[in-house]
């Protein structure tokens, strides 16, 4: 077994491993998959099942529980602990290392998508198949905003204080991407800054694509940037010993 | 030919309180294969410091280190092929286990040390399945050392690789740095433990505030320490002025019933100061001349009290050395 794939392993073993991360990762999306599917709060602008809107919201909501939050808190403990600094002396190297990394969080949205998909479809949602290509495009997009986020905040901070900016942001984001509240329910320069930031344009995008709606360029163009400026600051700004 | 090179290195960063601090300054030495080489001094002295610029954590700030003739940060992948390092603490996953991560290291190189032999050479055989975090300090120091050796390396550099391991534990990890040095091996390692460098190493690097103090093989730090006075133990608050007047040196109490003289102990004035006791109807307790251990040569040269042998002891201070 060559290098990468080792690391790849232990990584995918040690998220598999911690319960709580699977709570974040699983128990979170499917119990807002189900609750919010059956339980409409707020009468939203939006006619039609509400499982049209939260199945996509909730793949969207996948996707950042694993880049933001399981990949933030485990390299920031990771650094805390000296282990960066610890595999960055050894053949593997650092580059290899973040690569197993964020292979490893692309091997988590998999098996969340391999579980939220067939329950979402068991609950009614019809998605526009014609759709996951863009949805793919969103996934990697979103991957590198929340994974260069993460590694950000994961590189700056000690281990505990990471652990909880991680969750308090994931909550925050959570609470503004449009999957819990409709966007346009929030109040005007919440919604203003929520349409800013990488949750809500992943939640659209995903979401327009499943549902056949139309889709403006915008959203593309937020999570776009956010992709690409994150992981930049994240390399730049990064420190690889607690 | 050594195959660790350090020439005049000089680590020095930018103060938080501004201004620039110096870590190491000027330090040069050799390492051999097939040797323990220890560097010794009290905390803050610049040891890590000088092991980190050899594992190419840290850049010199000038001078230059040299690994089998390769710069640690320059050609880091092909130094790190034959390097074997042990960080002061930390380094593993918490939630890991202990075959998992020697397995896992076992991976990075192309001929491997195989796993479950190293485990057992670290005496870690029973602890296979428990995770890092429930392994004890010392448990988890051997489980550090074996992961330094996985890939066999040519050179290993081990910081403080005893600190906190038990009796048991710390005969384990000598007998292991010892058949190292068998297979040709270049350790260079950190230590408190006086006993420790004094019985294992072949060279000893003593730094303070970052500068080389001494260096050679015990047996000649031991030597060069000039033997210029001798110790006696008799009743207290005998007259040191009068002893002193009589054999022609300066005589002190340095404890109640300790005294010292400040002359080489030759046997002409080793007798003078028993005559003269005898003389004064005065019992003589231990006289000691001649052989010093490491610990009086490092307390000498450094000022520092010997640090406590054995297990270390961690002590908070205000502030380090």
């Amino acid at each position: 077994m060559n290098a990468l794939t080792a690391q790849l392993r232990t990584e995918l073993r040690l998220i598999f491993r911690n319960g709580e991360q699977l709570l974040v990762s699983l128990g979170i999306p499917l119990a807002i998959l189900v609750f919010f599917s059956r339980v409409e709060l707020t009468s939203g602008a939006t006619a039609g099942d509400p499982i049209d809107r939260v199945a996509p919201g909730v793949l969207a909501l996948a996707i950042m529980s694993s880049s933001l939050v399981g990949l933030g808190v485990g390299t920031g403990f990771d650094r805390s602990y000296s282990v960066l600094k610890r595999l960055g002396a050894t053949p593997l190297g650092r580059s290899r290392l973040i690569m197993a990394k964020l292979l490893a969080v692309l091997c988590t949205e998999l098996v969340q998508f391999a579980v939220l998909v067939p329950v979402s479809l068991a609950l009614g949602f019809e998605p526009v198949w014609s759709g996951w290509p863009s949805v793919l495009a969103a996934t990697v997009l979103g991957t590198a905003a929340f994974g260069g986020s993460a590694l950000l905040m994961a590189g700056q901070l000690s281990g505990l204080a990471n652990l909880a900016a991680s969750n308090l942001i994931y909550l925050l984001l959570l609470g503004t991407s449009g999957v819990i509240v409709e966007l346009s329910l929030l109040p005007g320069p919440v919604r203003w800054v929520a349409e800013l930031l990488p949750a809500a344009p992943l939640v659209e995008i995903i979401s327009s694509s499943l549902t056949g709606a139309d889709i403006s360029v915008r959203p593309w163009i937020t999570l776009g940037a956010w992709a690409v400026t994150l992981p930049i600051a994240a390399i730049r700004w990064f420190r690889w010993e607690p | 030919m050594a195959v660790i090179e350090v020439d005049s290195l000089v680590i020095s960063y930018r103060d938080p309180a501004g201004g620039r601090r110096t870590a190491v300054n000027d330090v040069s030495f050799r390492a051999e294969p097939g040797q323990v080489t220890s560097l010794l001094g009290p905390n803050g002295a610049g040891k890590t410091s000088t092991l980190e610029c050899i594992e190419g954590y840290l850049r010199p700030t000038s001078g230059t280190v040299r690994i089998d003739g390769l710069d640690p940060r320059r050609d880091h992948r092909a130094v790190m092929d034959r390097l074997g390092i042990m960080l002061q603490g930390g380094g593993v996953q918490t939630g890991i286990r202990v075959s998992e991560v020697v397995e896992l290291y076992a991976a990075f190189y192309a001929d491997p040390r195989h796993p479950g032999e190293l485990i057992d050479l670290v005496g870690l055989g029973t602890r296979t399945r428990s995770t890092w975090r429930s392994l004890s300090g010392g448990e988890q120091q051997r489980l550090s050392l074996a992961l330094a050796l996985v890939g066999r390396p040519r050179v290993a550099c081990l910081d403080e690789p005893t600190a906190g391991v038990d009796l048991a534990g710390r005969q384990v990890i000598h007998q292991v740095i010892r058949d190292l040095c068998a297979d040709g091996v270049a350790v260079l390692l950190t230590t408190h433990d006086l006993d420790e460098a004094e019985t294992l190493s072949s060279e000893i690097v003593i730094i303070d505030h970052g500068h080389l103090v001494a260096s050679g093989s015990p047996a000649q730090l031991l030597a060069a320490d000039d033997a210029d006075h001798f110790t006696f133990r008799a009743r207290p608050q005998l007259d040191a002025l009068a002893l002193g007047i009589a054999i022609d040196a300066r005589v002190v109490e340095t404890d109640p019933g300790d005294y010292r003289v400040d002359a080489p102990p030759t046997p002409t004035l080793v007798a003078a100061v028993t005559n003269w006791l005898a003389g004064h109807d005065e019992l003589l307790g231990d006289l000691r001349a001649g052989r010093r251990t490491l610990a009086d040569v490092f307390g000498r040269l450094t000022g520092e009290p010997a640090a406590a042998s054995g297990p270390r002891r961690r002590r908070r201070r205000g502030s380090t050395a």
